[in-house]
């Protein structure tokens, strides 16, 4: 009941079998009861949530129903919201509230959805295992020993237990794929500049998109349909992009036709062996479904990590200089002086993580080594934005592996940073080139989910989601849910 | 090479203890020895990535949209005195 899709819920509130009302308790009340588990949201105000959903149900009662009228959706705290606080799962925003909304927060309250509540994150949605909150870790529903991924990990837990239907999430290098494929959910990435950046604490510029977490891929064109679009008050979105239809795009049941690239680059050796297997077979299942598999290489693929860990870092090391703690943020007690303030505040305010990638960013940009880090990434970025439009000339779309390896323990990469910076392997290379990437459960690996990521070419999110779709209707992997939290799939417990 | 930690720390204002500089140094100089691969990638004559999409700018136009939201932007600030913020003594 409580694993149902969002289209559902929509169909279900639109002939008058539930009410918005009735969703948002069911909802709560599954939070009420699981969330201690999995640390999954770290915000929750049942009364606001309450008088959302009742005040849709009144909208309805006199209205046509808007797109995503009454449907519960919770979002990342990396969202600036008016209402409640917005933390980034940091110390140096530790009871910070945003004089505004998001610009996709503002949307998704113009389409009567209801927010339920801001979810766990890496501090900054800086990691790969929603270790590095403030928070304290959040839990992967299949296994709370281990990762939900990151760094939207909280957004992934929280859809895969069904203590919301859907959320909201950013992903910078993989952050809302990564956590979609160890959590046995869907998730998508815009193409970069498709959605406003206005009022998500900003990580890296030139990557960060904020994008949908959902059970099924419609209910990720439904989001994704809600939230795009060109806002003034962002540079960075697109003005004229060409447009996408939606929700027509999900009703693709075959693959006739269909070009599918596998790039070998991401069939290595040192990958987990029943995730390759998973990925192979569905490779398979897309024959069968009309697709032709072509064999392509994306050459610089080995360069992506690196120029990301250059590039995001050297990024973040600006975005975060914000935090000066004289207009907003966490300032120490009694400073001596303004340097004291800064350095101090900033120390006491900052993880390990976070300080990691700034000084990274700021040795990258620092004088005499601008050139040899920064200016060598972007180029090599450059090279690997090449790599995919050559590829794209042959094939329609591109399909590999979410993850190298399935959600590994709690704890196991901490100590090493650069172990955990390479589980990002497959996912960096769409954020360089800006291109939509999707990603959709397509079996178990150890009894832990696995994801099949798509890629397609700029503005061609209609193509992902066709292809998606097809896939999930030949197959029952998008319907498995944790059988701990009441689903119908026994998990590695 | 050798990163000098405490001095690129400086740089991002941001104080390292000895203890947290001490573990910081060997991880920074583990990554940035791992992204000085990209020094045996072919770049010759190959432009910088300004903007995955290659697309300008663009500008809105003129014209103020913002109204005065002083208080509302200052709710959040960690001191501030007759509408402005307050910071430790810059000039003596």
């Amino acid at each position: 009941m409580s694993f149902t899709s969002l289209s559902k819920l929509k169909a279900q509130l639109d002939n008058g079998e539930t009410t918005a009302k009735e969703l948002a308790t069911r909802y709560l009340d599954r939070i009420a009861a699981h969330n201690d588990e999995l640390n999954a949201f770290v915000d929750i105000d049942p009364a606001h949530v309450l008088e959302q959903a009742e005040a849709s149900d009144a909208y309805r009662s006199k209205h046509e129903a808007r797109a995503l009228e009454g449907l519960p959706i919770a979002v990342k705290d990396i969202f600036c919201t008016q209402d409640g606080p917005t933390q980034c799962c940091s110390n140096i925003l530790k009871d910070f509230h945003a004089p505004y909304d998001a610009h996709v927060i503002t949307r998704l309250k113009e389409a009567g959805a209801v927010l339920v509540g801001k979810t766990n994150m890496d501090e900054f949605a800086m990691g790969s295992s929603t270790e590095t909150s403030a928070f304290g870790p959040c839990r992967n529903p299949w296994d709370t020993d281990r990762i939900p991924g990151g760094s939207s990990g909280g957004s992934a837990a929280a859809v895969a237990a069904a203590l919301t239907p859907a959320a909201l999430g950013t992903d910078t290098g993989g952050s809302i794929r990564q956590p979609a494929s160890v959590c046995g959910i869907t998730g998508l990435k815009p193409t970069y500049g498709r959605v406003s950046r206005r009022g998500i604490i900003a990580f890296a510029s030139s990557l960060d998109q904020a994008g949908p977490m959902t059970r099924t891929v419609r209910d990720a064109a439904m989001i994704t349909a809600a939230i795009a679009g060109h806002d003034p008050m962002d540079s960075t979105s697109v003005m004229n992009a060409p447009q996408v239809d939606w929700l027509g795009a999900c009703d693709k049941t075959n693959m006739k036709g269909l070009k599918i690239g596998k790039p070998k680059e991401y069939f290595v050796d040192g990958m987990d062996i029943e995730v390759r297997t998973c990925i192979e077979k569905a490779l398979e299942k897309c024959k069968e479904l009309g697709a032709e598999i072509v064999d392509i290489s994306l050459p610089h693929t080995e360069s992506a990590v690196a120029a990301y860990y250059v590039i995001a870092p050297s990024e973040a090391s600006a975005n975060l200089s914000r935090y000066d703690a004289v207009r907003f943020g966490h300032r120490c007690d009694e400073p001596e002086d303004l340097l004291d303030m800064y350095t101090r505040s900033r120390d006491e305010g900052f993880g390990a993580e976070v300080k990691r990638r700034i000084l990274t960013g700021a040795f990258a940009l620092s004088s005499g080594y601008y050139d040899a880090y920064y200016i060598k990434a972007q180029q090599v970025r450059t090279l690997i934005r090449k790599d995919f439009l050559d590829a794209f000339e042959k094939v329609d779309v591109i399909a590999t592996p979410t993850s190298p390896i399935a959600a590994f323990r709690i704890g196991e990469k901490t100590d090493d940073p650069l172990t955990m910076y390479l589980s990002d392997i497959f996912t960096i290379a769409v954020n360089l080139a800006g291109l939509p990437g999707l990603s959709q459960p397509c079996g178990f690996a150890h009894d832990l989910p696995v994801g099949l990521q798509w890629i397609t070419p700029a503005w061609c999110e209609d193509r992902l989601l066709s292809a998606a779709s097809a896939y999930e209707t030949a197959t029952d992997w998008s319907n498995k849910t944790p059988a701990t939290f009441g689903g119908n799939t026994g998990g590695a417990k | 090479m050798e990163i000098d930690v405490k001095k690129v720390a400086m740089l991002a204002r941001i104080r390292l203890t000895d203890d947290e500089a001490g573990e910081l140094g060997p991880q920074m100089n583990n990554i940035i020895g791992y992204v000085e691969q990209l020094a045996s990638v072919n770049t010759d004559g190959v432009e910088p990535t300004a903007h995955p999409h290659d697309v300008a700018l663009p500008q809105r136009i003129d014209v103020v949209t913002n109204t005065n939201r002083r208080e509302s932007l200052q709710s959040c600030a960690p001191k501030i005195e007759s509408g402005l913020y307050v910071v430790p003594k810059v000039i003596e």
